[in-house]
């Protein structure tokens, strides 16, 4: 592991509340509107980390826990990433597998933590956000299993490293599938549209707005961190998948990592202008696109 | 010679279209037209019995024994068929019968171009042109029933002959190893070269064109068509489907047996050969039992047969003899019976056995005809389905599989019963009285009569005597599906 | 030529899974429009030499499938003043992934039968896939026109499995077929619009008089 696993690593941290702002500052310009500035989360943050905080009497400790497990497990499955193109920060065979049960365990405790208040408000939206993740997961195995097909490795330092940039050519096809359902799942997984509008205030429309609704202060900044942490993480899978930077410099690769990672939010942005969110019952049709897309990919390379 | 066998009708297709008009005279002179070029027809192929024509266009056009079987066939039961439409067109002609003349005469062309096509994928757009052309057919007297016929017909037959296209397909890709001389899904270049078929490819090809001709023959379960279609279209139509493109279907399929054969995927190729024929035995002998509709009853009975000629097809031996000889007999014996059942309907006006009642008073040459082609259906001698049925029946019992031929007879008595019980009903028992408008009767047309007859004439011969001529050519063609004669 | 090929395979592939997982009718007869642009570009992509033969088969295909049949289905329907919501009998999401299965299926069979010459490793498994996937259409949706466009990709496998023998089957015959596919499903969109007009809708599930 070189110095570049660490700095890639920060550089990520850093750059991941920049990237909800970045999508919803393109989402407003397409729109023919001005919006929010592109620091704003940054700022959110900061407010809410000096701000006190308020704790409903029906809870328990596991509305206090949710938070810190949520941000933890994201920084856990984000070592896992070899973000620098080379080498993750952590890596051993199969952590493909703890990385996505990582992400299942933060979204576990914080549907808990929603649970926790007693409020069917929020209890709606865990049933939704359960029932949209049972319909994603498949959707990531897939595209892993596709990778793991592509390169050999079955850990994601193997799958998004150099073996990848050598099996680019040959699979160019499939690997373009992979990374369309990539985006797909990042976009069901970041709570964006087509899956969940991040601007909705409406009681029947939100999704991952509803579970948090009862956090505040500190607790809040640290929710608010993490889920801009997971749009980061997959755009950083993204990037890894349809970038393969194992040839490039240390610090070049980094600062394509950065580059990648802001194209992701602005395509992002672009799609969150173009389409109106699904209604609820379509939306598993088109999780099943993700899966259908990354399906094909794996079938294509088990053929060739 | 042989294209005139083709291009005759179609240009007299093109002919009975070109005239507009529904008057008295334009529908007249459309009948005329329509005879006249059935009777050129039969002329043709009559020559072509007695002086054989040579191969042309590099072989792709031949004239085999099996095909001058189907072509006789046909053009004899189109003709007795153009006799009837004589009578027929008086009484019913929607729109001046002017898209019903051209299109029975584009099937003609299209069934005598599928039965002197050695290529088979010409045989293939033959097949096509005859779906196409009997779907206006069908659609002729453009009520709500006969809508619904039409699509059921278009997408089954659509998708049957998509699937045999895809076999034909698989075939010419099999015989890409055969080497650059041999023509392309030239039949005789298939069975000479037959050993260099890839095997892989011939089986894959046998099943899809199995399928496809399988569900343009009517066999179970892609019968479900048939019902429909032959209850809805006009009679003189059914009589043509099921005389006629049951046997350029069959056609098509034994075409397919005879490359399998040659190959030597015989055991491959037999086993659902005779599932699909006892499976449309079966499936039959279920629904004629408790039907209640005369041309339903009849579309059934097309399944039986059908069921019959491909038995006998998979069985093998003297089968492919008695297979033959029944789609003669088949074509003869369900002409009969649709022009019959077709005199009555126009008489009557409605089809269901319960309304119908007392033929053999009201009418009596109808209700004598249904009697014996009754009995000629059903396979009794002295009639030409037994022989045929008989002959299949040996293949099944000599070759050791004794099972084969008693589920088979049991299987015909069943039907027999069936078909009985309602032919019987509706000739001897007295018209209901509170009929109305109450049941037309008297002495019948003469054209309306006069194929009927001269078809249950035809099968009364054949079950006497097999002219010399009409047995070296089944012969011919027994031996070419890898069967033999009795 | 050849990853050209590839692409383009794919790409047809995707569009079979367009026809089954879309709610509007129109897209599905876009869709099949567009499954026949990409054989047009693909009997050009196939054929070794860019002779007169294959560039008038690629242009008949393109004005056949891509242009002249959707035009008259789309018309066929407009006459309708019908739902232009697609009504499956099979959920979509069930759809779809039998779709994937018709995939995996064509692609195992794909590995029994060696297809000769230089042609793409995706070619046969995307003709049977549409085959399967348009018996799938044809079997699963109530609408008349979802099922002639199901006969359609059917219509469109096989003809892709027939440009591996453009060599063989000369020039007539492929006249002939596109010829007679046409004319086909001219009928059907005739009889299509009757349909609508006798029976005020479009769902073949109502055409039930006949029984038995």
């Amino acid at each position: 592991m070189t110095w570049t696993s660490p700095v890639a690593f920060a550089t990520l941290l850093v750059v991941a509340p920049l990237l909800p702002g970045v999508a919803t500052k393109t989402r407003a310009l397409l729109t023919g509107r001005r919006g929010p500035p592109v620091l704003q989360l940054y700022w959110d943050v900061g407010k809410l980390l000096r701000k006190g905080l308020v704790y409903s009497t029906t809870t328990t400790w596991l509305f206090r826990l949710a938070p810190v497990v949520v941000v933890a497990t994201a920084l856990l499955a984000a070592s896992v990433i070899p973000l620098d193109g080379r080498g993750a920060l952590v890596s051993f065979t199969g952590d493909l597998v703890a990385f996505a049960y990582l992400l299942a365990l933060g979204r576990f405790m914080l549907v808990l933590g929603g649970l926790d208040t007693g409020s069917s408000f929020e209890g709606m939206g865990a049933s939704r956000e359960v029932t949209f993740s049972s319909f994603t997961e498949p959707a990531l195995f897939l595209c892993f299993a596709g990778l793991t097909l592509a390169t050999r490795g079955l850990s994601l330092t193997g799958m998004l490293g150099s073996p990848l940039a050598a099996a680019w050519p040959a699979a160019a096809p499939s690997l373009a599938m992979i990374g369309v359902s990539l985006f797909l799942v990042l976009l069901a997984e970041a709570s964006r549209v087509p899956v969940d509008d991040p601007a909705t205030h409406l009681e029947l429309t939100m999704i991952h707005e509803v579970i948090v609704l009862d956090h505040s202060g500190p607790d809040f900044a640290l929710i608010l961190y993490a889920s801009a942490l997971k749009l980061a993480l997959f755009g950083a899978l993204l990037v890894g998948v349809l970038v393969p930077r194992a040839r490039l410099p240390g610090p070049a690769a980094i600062a394509v990592l950065a580059l990648g990672l802001l194209v992701v939010a602005v395509l992002v942005g672009i799609v969150e202008s173009s389409m109106a969110r699904l209604r609820l019952s379509r939306v598993p049709q088109f999780l099943i696109a993700a899966s259908v897309l990354a399906s094909l990919a794996v079938i294509l390379l088990l053929m060739t | 010679m042989l294209f005139a066998l083709v291009m005759l009708p179609a240009v007299g297709a093109l002919g009975a279209y070109a005239l507009r008009g529904g008057t008295r005279g334009a529908v007249a002179y459309r009948t005329a037209w329509l005879v006249g070029v059935a009777a050129l027809h039969v002329l043709l192929v009559a020559d072509a019995w007695l002086d054989p024509p040579e191969p042309v266009l590099h072989g792709w056009l031949a004239l085999d024994a099996l095909g001058l079987v189907v072509l006789t066939t046909v053009s004899g039961l189109f003709a007795v068929v153009t006799v009837s439409a004589l009578g027929y067109l008086r009484h019913e002609n929607p729109r001046g019968g002017r898209a019903f003349t051209s299109c029975l005469l584009a099937f003609l062309a299209s069934a005598s171009l599928v039965s002197i096509s050695h290529h088979l994928a010409l045989l293939w757009v033959g097949m096509e042109a005859t779906t196409l052309a009997l779907a206006p057919l069908i659609f002729h007297r453009h009520n709500r029933r006969s809508l619904e016929a039409v699509w059921k017909y278009l997408v089954l037959s659509s998708v049957g002959i998509a699937l045999a296209l895809f076999g034909t397909f698989f075939l010419a890709t099999a015989q890409a190893d055969a080497g650059a001389a041999a023509r392309p899904l030239v039949l005789e270049d298939l069975v000479a070269g037959a050993s260099r078929l890839h095997p892989a490819w011939l089986k894959a090809a046998f099943v899809f064109l199995l399928a496809g001709y399988g569900t343009k023959l009517g066999l179970a379960p892609m019968h479900t068509w048939k019902p429909d279609t032959y209850g809805e279209a006009p009679a003189l139509v059914g009589a043509l489907m099921a005389g006629g493109l049951t046997s350029c279907a069959f056609l098509g399929l034994a075409r397919a047996t005879e490359v399998a054969m040659a190959a030597g995927q015989g055991p491959f190729v037999q086993p659902p050969l005779i599932a699909f024929g006892l499976s449309s035995l079966a499936v039959a002998a279920a629904f004629i039992i408790g039907q209640t509709d005369v041309k339903r009853l009849l579309a059934y009975s097309s399944v039986e047969h059908a069921g019959l000629l491909v038995l006998g097809l998979g069985l093998g031996g003297v089968g492919a003899y008695g297979s033959v000889l029944h789609l003669i007999n088949n074509a003869l014996v369900k002409g009969l019976l649709f022009l019959a059942v077709g005199n009555v309907v126009l008489a009557t006006g409605t089809a269901t056995a319960a309304s119908l009642g007392g033929l053999l008073r009201g009418l009596p040459a109808s209700g004598v005809l249904l009697l014996v082609g009754l009995f000629a259906v059903t396979g009794s001698p002295p009639f030409g389905p037994f022989v045929s049925e008989f002959t299949i029946l040996r293949a099944a019992m000599g070759g050791g599989h004794l099972w084969i031929a008693a589920v088979m007879v049991t299987l015909l008595a069943v039907s027999f019963i069936g078909l009985a019980v309602m032919i019987l009903d509706i000739v001897y028992r007295p018209a209901p009285a509170n009929r109305d408008p109450p049941l037309r009767s008297g002495p019948e047309s003469g054209w309306l009569v006069a194929g009927p007859v001269a078809l249950g004439l035809g099968v009364l011969a054949l079950g006497l005597v097999i002219p010399r001529p009409l047995q070296a050519l089944l012969s011919l063609a027994a031996s070419a599906l890898g069967g033999a004669a009795p | 030529m050849q990853r050209a090929a590839d692409s383009l395979l794919l790409l047809v592939i995707l569009t079979n899974f367009l026809v089954l997982g879309t709610t509007r009718l129109s897209t599905c007869i876009r869709a099949v429009a567009w499954q026949g642009a990409l054989l047009g570009l693909l009997s050009l992509a196939l054929s070794s030499t860019w002779s007169v033969h294959a560039v008038g088969l690629a242009a008949g295909t393109v004005i056949v499938k891509a242009i002249a049949l959707p035009r008259f289905l789309a018309w066929a329907i407009r006459e309708a003043s019908v739902r232009r919501e697609v009504e499956p009998r099979v959920g979509f999401v069930a759809s779809l992934l039998l779709g994937v299965l018709a995939v995996f299926v064509a692609a195992a069979i794909a590995e029994r039968l060696p297809v000769r010459g230089a042609h793409p490793v995706l070619l046969l498994p995307a003709s049977l896939a549409s085959v399967i996937i348009g018996l799938q259409v044809l079997c699963t949706r109530a609408k008349a026109v979802t099922q002639v466009v199901g006969y359609l990709v059917l219509e469109n496998g096989i003809f892709l499995f027939g440009l591996t023998l453009i060599d063989q089957v000369p020039f007539l015959l492929e006249v002939g077929v596109l010829l007679d596919i046409f004319v086909g499903v001219f009928i059907m969109g005739i009889v299509v619009f009757h349909i609508n007009r006798e029976f005020d809708s479009l769902d073949s599930a109502r055409l039930t008089a006949l029984k038995e």
